[in-house]
C-alpha cells in the first residue's frame, strides 16, 4: 500500500494534503462544468417562471396601494378607534384632502377605490368623484367640505373599510377565496350565504378531479394491461394510438367534444336514431359536469396509461405463471400478484392525472357551462376580466397547497419513490 | 442452420435411440408410446410450434418415471423452455398427448394439474414476505391456519431458512431467494416439479452447493422432477436421465455416465464433455466392429455406432482419457503417429495438444507420471487407442 497517514491519523495523498480535501478539489471541477451547463436552463426558468409565480403569489397578502396613495390619513387614522361610533376628527380629514390632492394629480385614486371596491361596492365612484370634486375646495374646516363632496366621507361604515385595509399586508384576499370577510368592526365572518362561492367551488373542483381520476383509471388500466400483454411490436403500435392525441392541440380536442357531445351532437343523434332516448328528452351532455368529466377524461387518459404501462410492463409474466402454477385460478393470480405490483404505477397515474385535473382551465372553460366550471376558471375570470389579482393569487395559492399536501399525503401512504413515471 | 440438416435430424435420431436400446442398461427409452405402461408423465407424439411455419418441438415421445429425477439439457434455443411450459400447461401442444399419472392433461388448466414450478427469476412475490409466498398455495387451497403455519415453517426449515419468514425476497440473497422458490414448489406436496434453470443466476459456487441441496430434496421427497439447464456439467450431477435436446428433437435419453461414454451422435458426443473429432470414409463393416480410412489416409479401427453404408462419410469421436501416449504392444487396436503441440500443465493431469491425422486440435489428457515425464512441444509421440473407445458416428451437417 502506498497511501500516507498524516499526524492526526487522517489518510494524506503524496503531496501532504488531506484526502478529503484533494478529493474535494478534484471534484470541485466537474461539479462547476456540470453547473455551468444547466445554468442557461436555471436562469430560464427563474426568469420565466418561478419570479412571475413568485410575484403572482405575493400579491394574495399584498396591500400597499392604500398607503401608497393615501400616506398621511393612513397615519392620522391610527389615533383613531373603528370600534367607537364617532367620525375621524378634523385632522383625519385634513390628511385626506391633501392626500386626494396629490392622488388626482397623480391619477392613483381611482386604483385605490377600485382596491377598495372590492372589500365593499360603492368606493370605486366614491373615490372617482371625490378626485374631481377636491380641487374645488379651497380652504377648511375639510371635514364638512368632503362630506359635502361626497355624503359617504360622513359614514361611519366608509371609515372602518379604510383603517381595516390600509397595512401593507392583509389577510383580506385568502379570507375572500374561502368565502368569509373582514367585517367593519374587525372580526372574521362567513359571507352571506347567498354569496358563498369558492369553498363550494373548490370542493366541486376536487370532486370532479377525484371522478375524472377514477374514470381515467378504469379505463386506462385494461388499456395498460392489453399493451403490456401483447408483443412489442404490436404494443408499440397502439402505443402510438395512445399518444395520438398529443399530436392534436387540447382546443381541437375539446371542440370535438362539443360537436360530439351537444344536443344536436353526434351522440345524442345517435341515441335517438337507436331510439334509446325520445327526441325531445335528449340528455344534456355538455355545459354541465358530464361534459367536463368526459371531455377531461378523455384528454387526461395518456397520463393514466402512461405509468401503468411503464410499470406493468416491467412485471414478469412468470409472477402469474407462478401463482397459478401454484394453484391460483387466473382471476385469484391476477389480484393476489399482478395487481399489487402495478400499485406505483395506479399511484403515479392517479396523481399525476389529479394534480392536472384539479388545475384544469380551457377544457372546463369551454364545455363546463355554469355548473362544469372549476376554480382555475374563476381565478382567469379575476386575473383578466374583474382584475381582482389579489383574490386571484389568493385562489392560486389555496390550490398550489391542496395539490401539496395530496403529494405529501400520497408521499407517506405509497412513497415517491415507488412512483414510476416511465 | 441450413434447411438440409434440418430435415436429416429426425431419420438420424430414430437410429440413434435403435443404438441406444441395446447399449444402454435396459432403461427405458422414448420409443413409440405403449412401451412403458406405467409412466408418470407421457409425452406422446407431441409436436409444437409457435408461429405455424416452423416446428419448435418435433415428435416428441418421452416417458418420464415416478419419482425420477430427469433433465432436459441442449443448447439455447433447443425447445427445453416450450416443453416444460407445455407440460405445466402454459403453453398448449399444437399436436399429440400429455399424460399425467396415466389422465391426458391437455384439457386441464394449469392451475389444476398440481404440478410444482421453480422459475429462472425465481418469481417470488415481491410485495409479500417469505412465509406469505410459502403460504400462497396452502391458502389456495383453503387449507386451516394451523396446518398452514405448520407446513410453510417445514418447508422454511427443509431449506434451512427458518428464521426468514418475515422478511420480504428483496432482503433476501440470490441463493436464498433461490431456495425459498424450491420451498415454495414443494410445499403443497405437487405429483410433479418442474425446475426451468432453476440455478443459472448464482455464481458457481453457490450453484454447485444449491445442485446437491435439490438432489438431496428430491431423494428425501421421491418427488418426480423435470429439470431444464443448458449446463452439462449440472445436468450429469444432478440426474438419473437426461435427454439431450437439439433443434426440437431428444438426440439421446440415457443415464448420465451412458450418455457420456456412449453418445449415441455426433451432436451428443461433442455437446457432452470433451470430444476429440477425426473425419473419414467408412471402408469395411464387421458386426459391431468397423474400419474406417481417415481424409489423410490413415486406417482406424471404431465401433460402428450410427454409420451410413459403406462409402459413406463419419465422424469419429474419441474422449481425451481414452486416447494413450506411446501405448505398449497390444494395448490398442490402432496407433498413430503425432506431434506434441502444447503442453497445458494441470496438476493430476497434463493437457497436451497434439497435431494427428492432418488435425492440430487433437486433445490428450496424459497422467502426471514419471513415463509421461519427457514429453515436450516438437516431440514426436505415437498414440493408441482401443476398439471401443473410438466410436464411427454420423458425420455433422456442417462439416
Ligand atoms: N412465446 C414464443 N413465441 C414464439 N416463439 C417462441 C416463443 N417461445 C419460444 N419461442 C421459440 O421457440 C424456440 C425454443 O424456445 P425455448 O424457450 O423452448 O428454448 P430453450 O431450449 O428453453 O432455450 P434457452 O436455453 O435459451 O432457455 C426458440 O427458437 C424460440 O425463439
Ligand atoms: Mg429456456
Amino acid at each position: 500500500m502506498t497511501d500516507v497517514t498524516g499526524t492526526n491519523g487522517e489518510l494524506v495523498t503524496a503531496d501532504g494534503r488531506p484526502l478529503r480535501a484533494s478529493l474535494a478539489r478534484a471534484l470541485r471541477r466537474q461539479k462547476l462544468q456540470a453547473l455551468l451547463l444547466v445554468a442557461p436552463l436555471f436562469l430560464f426558468i427563474l426568469v420565466s417562471f418561478v419570479l412571475p409565480i413568485a410575484d403572482m403569489l405575493f400579491r394574495s397578502v399584498e396591500n400597499s396601494i392604500v398607503a401608497k396613495v393615501l400616506p398621511e390619513t393612513t397615519t392620522a387614522l391610527r389615533s383613531w378607534d373603528p370600534q367607537g361610533d364617532a367620525l375621524p376628527g378634523e385632522e383625519v380629514y385634513a390628511a385626506l384632502y391633501r392626500d386626494m390632492l396629490i392622488a388626482a394629480k397623480n391619477r392613483t385614486a381611482t386604483r385605490v377605490g377600485q382596491r377598495l371596491n372590492y372589500e365593499s361596492s360603492g368606493f370605486s365612484s366614491l373615490f372617482r368623484s371625490s378626485a374631481r370634486k377636491v380641487k374645488r375646495i379651497k380652504a377648511g374646516p375639510y371635514k364638512p367640505a368632503m362630506i359635502k363632496a361626497h355624503k359617504k366621507w360622513g359614514k361611519l361604515e366608509t371609515w372602518q373599510v379604510i383603517a381595516n385595509y390600509n397595512a401593507r399586508y392583509t389577510p383580506g384576499y385568502f379570507y375572500a377565496a374561502v368565502d368569509a370577510r373582514i367585517d367593519t368592526d374587525g372580526g372574521v365572518t362567513m359571507q352571506d350565504e347567498d354569496k358563498r362561492i369558492y369553498v363550494n367551488l373548490f370542493l366541486r373542483t376536487l370532486g370532479l378531479s377525484l371522478t375524472i381520476t377514477l374514470a381515467t383509471l378504469v379505463l386506462g388500466f385494461p388499456a395498460a394491461y392489453l399493451l403490456a400483454l401483447l408483443p412489442t411490436a404490436k404494443s408499440n403500435l397502439l402505443l402510438i394510438l395512445v399518444l395520438l392525441p398529443f399530436w392534436t392541440s387540447l382546443l381541437v380536442r375539446t371542440t370535438a367534444w362539443i360537436a360530439l357531445l351537444q344536443q344536436q351532437g353526434v351522440i345524442n343523434e345517435f341515441l335517438v336514431f337507436l331510439s334509446i332516448v325520445g327526441t325531445d328528452d335528449r340528455p344534456r351532455l355538455i355545459h354541465n359536469q358530464v361534459g367536463t368529466v368526459i371531455a377531461m377524461t378523455h384528454i387526461l387518459l395518456p397520463f393514466m396509461v402512461l405509468p401503468l404501462y411503464s410499470v406493468m410492463k416491467t412485471i414478469p409474466k412468470s409472477y402469474v405463471r407462478a401463482a397459478i402454477s401454484l394453484g391460483a385460478h387466473p382471476w385469484r393470480a391476477f389480484w393476489a400478484v399482478y395487481f399489487p405490483s402495478t400499485v406505483p404505477g395506479i399511484g403515479a397515474g392517479a396523481i399525476l392525472v389529479f394534480i392536472l385535473a384539479i388545475g384544469y382551465y380551457i377544457t372546463p372553460d369551454l364545455v363546463g357551462g355554469t355548473s362544469g366550471t372549476f376554480i382555475s376558471n374563476r381565478i382567469a375570470l379575476h386575473i383578466s376580466s374583474s382584475l381582482n389579482w389579489g383574490l386571484a393569487a389568493a385562489l392560486g395559492v389555496i390550490l398550489l397547497g391542496i395539490v401539496l399536501a395530496l403529494y405529501l399525503l400520497y408521499d407517506k401512504i405509497v412513497g415517491i419513490d415507488n412512483m414510476k413515471l416511465g | 442452420m441450413p434447411g438440409g440438416a434440418r430435415d436429416a435430424l429426425p431419420d438420424m435420431v430414430d437410429e440413434g435411440s435403435d443404438v441406444a436400446e441395446t447399449s444402454s442398461d435396459g432403461v427405458a427409452v422414448g420409443g413409440a408410446g405403449g412401451a412403458n405402461d406405467n409412466a408418470f408423465v407421457r409425452f406422446a407424439e407431441v409436436q409444437k410450434s409457435y408461429d405455424g411455419i416452423s416446428l419448435v418441438v418435433k415428435s416428441l415421445n418421452l416417458d418420464i418415471a415416478k419419482g425420477e429425477f430427469l433433465t432436459m439439457l441442449g443448447p439455447s434455443g433447443s425447445g427445453k423452455t416450450t416443453c416444460l411450459m407445455m407440460l405445466a400447461g402454459f403453453e398448449p401442444a399444437t399436436y399429440g398427448e400429455i399424460y399425467l399419472d396415466g389422465q391426458p392433461i391437455n384439457n386441464v388448466p394449469p392451475h389444476k394439474r398440481d404440478i410444482g414450478m421453480v422459475f429462472q427469476n425465481y418469481a417470488l412475490f415481491p410485495h409479500m414476505t417469505v412465509a406469505e409466498n410459502l403460504a400462497f398455495p396452502l391458502n389456495v387451497r383453503r387449507m386451516g391456519k394451523a396446518e398452514v403455519q405448520e407446513r410453510v415453517q417445514r418447508a422454511l426449515d427443509m431449506v434451512q431458512l427458518g428464521a426468514f419468514g418475515g422478511r420480504r425476497p428483496a432482503q433476501l440473497s440470490g441463493g436464498q431467494q433461490q431456495r425459498v422458490a424450491v420451498a415454495r414448489a414443494l410445499v403443497f406436496d405437487p405429483k410433479l416439479v418442474l425446475m426451468d434453470e432453476p440455478l443459472g443466476a448464482l455464481d458457481k459456487q453457490l450453484r454447485e452447493q444449491m445442485q446437491y441441496e435439490i438432489k438431496h430434496i428430491h431423494e428425501n421427497l421421491e418427488v418426480t422432477v423435470v429439470y431444464v439447464t443448458h449446463d452439462q456439467s449440472e445436468a450429469l450431477t444432478m440426474s438419473n436421465r437426461i435427454a439431450v435436446f437439439n433443434d426440437g428433437v431428444i438426440q439421446q435419453l440415457a443415464p448420465p455416465a451412458d450418455l457420456y461414454e456412449r453418445p449415441d451422435n455426433s451432436f451428443v458426443a461433442q455437446f457432452i464433455g470433451e470430444n476429440n473429432k477425426l473425419t473419414g470414409t467408412l471402408a469395411a463393416r464387421n458386426g459391431t466392429g468397423c474400419e474406417v480410412t481417415l481424409d489423410t489416409g490413415e486406417s482406424v479401427k471404431a465401433l460402428a455406432v450410427n454409420t451410413g453404408a459403406v462409402g459413406e462419410r463419419t465422424m469419429l469421436s474419441l474422449r481425451p482419457e481414452r486416447v494413450m501416449v506411446d501405448p505398449g504392444e497390444g494395448q490398442c487396436d490402432t496407433r498413430v503417429p503425432g506431434r506434441v503441440e502444447e503442453l497445458i500443465y494441470l496438476g493430476d493431469h497434463i493437457r497436451t495438444r497434439i497435431s494427428v491425422c492432418g488435425r492440430d486440435d487433437f486433445i490428450v489428457k496424459v497422467p502426471n507420471s514419471t513415463e509421461h515425464a519427457g514429453l515436450a512441444p516438437g516431440n514426436d509421440v505415437a498414440l493408441g487407442w482401443r476398439l471401443e473407445d473410438c466410436r464411427a458416428l454420423d458425420m455433422p451437417a456442417n462439416e
